[in-house]
């Protein structure tokens, strides 16, 4: 889970983070009225959007009077933001961020991840502040620093001074920074993220150390325990179809191809995807329908992959493990008779109960096309795709 | 033979008296398992299924000698079963729990390493199908009847794509030795280098097909292990060529999100250090078939 670069700064500096003041603004009015309580002579006006890269895409204003800061969020509000990272159709501006600009003298990088090979957490920082971490990483592998934490005992202060002195930062400095990356380093611990990203991570004339940019990712599996966080969710950053699939319990990713999924097993449901590919395919979303297929689950799965527009065909595969085929059949067929289905159905069953599964789908009269196999299925789905696209 | 699992393994179900716990268990002694008992704190000194209960897995091991475990416990305290487990001396923990925070699974790791190696656990999953030894024994939620036994051995990242496999070979009359699935999480307690060692020292597996998918770098880490050092043939194929860049695919580690996650990377680096890449998931069985014909 993905959460604005405001309520970023508002979790970090409640771990000890400095972060410039500011506030968040729903309208022009509140865009001014919140320049002049924070006071200053320049502020910068930052959209809210899910996204890294918004400066090059226009999303952030430096203003020096209130009719600028006016005219910024006006631009900005109600407008659609389009960066590298959120593709063609961008992501809804519904919120400002407003914020005293600080003049600095460096720019440095300061991120926290879940290290996958390691299984730990690696706090990475570099002096070249400002660009992508992973274009340092490429072009000049040995400026970044990193340091692993040890998870029973968390990261230590001589971790966090060894890289704010490999920073070239001064003594004053250095305390500074520390404050930051120990703050930032129980944040990440204690709110269950998957990644802090604070870039840049400023240092100003008068030796403040201050996260200028910040952006944090929670684990889904732990928001349980994180209420105020999982709080911060902006549905309108993501998907709408992904809304709706998450408010049934399914996992839905929508892609630009013109076969449905309904698949049960992200594994077998990305194998699938790909089968229909190297089938001469294309496939327009994954979906995984689950453990327990029940028709409920059966049917929002048909009604959400039939609001992507572009399907021309539907493939359902179920290889049943806790699952019986012959419940997802009757799911099947009573989603057939409870939704108008206007595009071709491939279904392939397979696992516990897949001869009874067969037998009601063959029995129900419906116009579904069987198939035995993953390649058979995949196969067909492509030509009832083409066939369904030309008439 | 087999690995993890056999026949004469004593097994304990964690989370035993719940609805998945009693549904498994029930599918797992019907399959020949040699379940010995279970845990559900509070329900010590009951039976359930016709095996005695125990309030923890330390009493359970005093009272049956049980070897390994399988979990139905909530991701909120799952965790805390394996870790208890761990403690117990359980040499092999398997978790079908699905949803365990991944600083969890961190801690979990940490804690194992409390143990000298001689009686460290092993953990399988969380968030897999579990494994199993055709013919044998199942500590899982498998359906058991799309296993032949026989001399390739499976190791998974997903379920239901280790059940497509073992059914195309089971098509095709080949049989499995053990079955594995490591899970979807981005943190798991075994991995595919994990299990392909074991295969190595399994006199009964002839080869070994890994079944990965984007994110994360253990099907890169084991595939440079079997240039170096397997002398079996393994079959690999990753899942995620047409996953968009960024986004989680049901799994929580599926996931392009580094350099090296994506399937095509993946594959590439399969077939750089030797293994046989079936060029689609329809074609596992028939891949397997004539690297096996080879043999």
């Amino acid at each position: 889970m993905d959460i604005h670069e405001y309520q970023a700064k508002e979790l970090l500096a409640g771990f000890g983070v400095p972060v410039p003041r500011g506030s968040v603004a729903y309208s022009p009015d509140q865009a001014v009225y919140t320049a002049t309580e924070l006071g200053g002579w320049h502020w910068a006006v930052k959209a809210q959007v899910h996204s890294g890269a918004r400066g090059k895409a226009g999303g952030i204003k430096l203003c020096k009077t209130y009719h600028e800061v006016d005219a910024a969020a006006r631009e900005l509000l109600g407008k659609r933001l389009v960066t590298i990272q959120t593709g063609p159709e961008g992501k809804p501006v519904q919120r400002v961020y407003v914020e005293v600009a600080e003049p600095f003298e460096r720019e440095l990088y300061l991120g926290i991840v879940l290290d996958r090979k390691a299984e730990r957490v690696r706090v990475i920082a570099s002096a070249e502040g400002g660009m992508e971490i992973e274009e340092l990483a490429h072009s000049a592998p040995e400026k970044i620093m990193q340091v692993v934490v040890e998870p029973a005992v968390g990261l230590q202060a001589f971790q966090a001074r060894q890289i704010a002195f490999g920073l070239g930062l001064n003594i004053k400095q250095v305390s500074r920074a520390v404050t930051a990356i120990m703050g930032a380093y129980r944040a990440f611990r204690d709110l269950d993220a998957t990644m802090v990203e604070i870039n840049p991570l400023v240092v100003t004339k008068d030796d403040r150390v201050l996260a200028l940019d910040a952006k944090m990712s929670f684990d889904d599996n732990a928001m349980f325990r994180q209420r105020a966080v999982a709080d911060m969710r902006d549905p309108s950053q993501e998907d709408p179809r992904e809304v709706q699939a998450a408010e049934h319990n399914l996992n839905y990713v929508g892609l630009d191809g013109d076969i449905g999924c309904i698949i049960n097993g992200a594994g077998l449901a990305m194998a699938t995807m790909d089968t229909i590919k190297y089938a001469g395919g294309a496939p327009a979303n994954f979906l995984d329908v689950g453990g327990g297929a029940s028709p409920e689950r059966v049917a929002n799965s048909f009604r959400l992959v039939l609001s992507d527009k572009n399907v021309k065909a539907i493939l359902v595969n179920i290889f049943a493990g806790i699952n019986r085929c012959d419940w997802v059949a009757q799911g099947v067929v009573q989603a057939c008779n409870d939704i108008d289905i206007t595009v071709p159905l491939i279904v392939r069953l397979a696992g516990t109960n897949e001869e009874e599964g067969r037998r009601i789908i063959r029995e129900s009269g419906l116009p579904i096309i069987s198939a035995d196999s993953l390649t058979e299925a995949a196969q067909k789905a492509v030509d009832a795709a083409r066939a369904h696209a030309a008439s | 033979m087999s690995i993890l699992i056999n026949e004469k393994t004593k097994i304990i179900v964690q989370g035993f008296t719940g609805d998945k716990g009693t549904f498994h268990a029930k599918e797992m002694i019907e399959y020949g398992t040699n379940v010995v008992g279970g845990v559900t704190p509070g329900k010590g000194g009951t039976t359930h299924l016709g095996k005695p209960v125990f309030d923890t897995v330390a009493d359970a091991v005093a009272a049956t000698g049980a070897e390994a475990s399988i979990t139905f416990v909530a991701p909120a305290f799952c965790a805390d079963a394996i870790m208890e487990a761990a403690d117990a001396g359980i040499q092999l923990v398997c978790s079908i729990t699905d949803g365990i925070p991944a600083q969890d699974m961190m801690r979990v790791k940490r804690y194992f390493m409390r143990y000298p190696k001689e009686r460290r656990t092993l953990m399988v999953g969380p968030n897999c199908a579990g494994i199993i030894s055709p013919g044998k024994a199942m500590l899982g939620i498998m359906p058991g009847h799309i296993y032949k036994q026989g001399n390739v051995g499976i190791v998974s990242r997903s379920g239901t794509l280790g059940y497509e496999a073992a059914a195309q070979m089971k098509a095709l009359g080949i049989g499995v030795s053990t079955s594995v699935g490591i899970g979807g999480d981005p943190i798991n307690g075994s991995s595919f280098l994990d299990h392909l060692m074991k295969f190595q020292d399994d006199p009964d597996t002839h080869a070994v097909v890994m079944i990965g998918e984007i994110g994360g770098p253990q099907e890169a880490e084991a595939s440079a292990w079997v240039k170096e050092n397997m002398k079996k043939p393994v079959i690999g194929y990753v899942a995620g060529l047409t996953a968009p860049k960024g986004r989680r695919m049901g799994h929580a580690g599926a996931i392009i999100s580094a350099a090296g996650d994506s399937a095509a990377e993946k594959s590439e680096i399969m077939r750089s250090f030797g293994l046989t890449v079936a060029p689609s998931a329809g074609e596992l069985g028939s891949t397997v078939a004539s690297v096996l014909a080879r043999l």
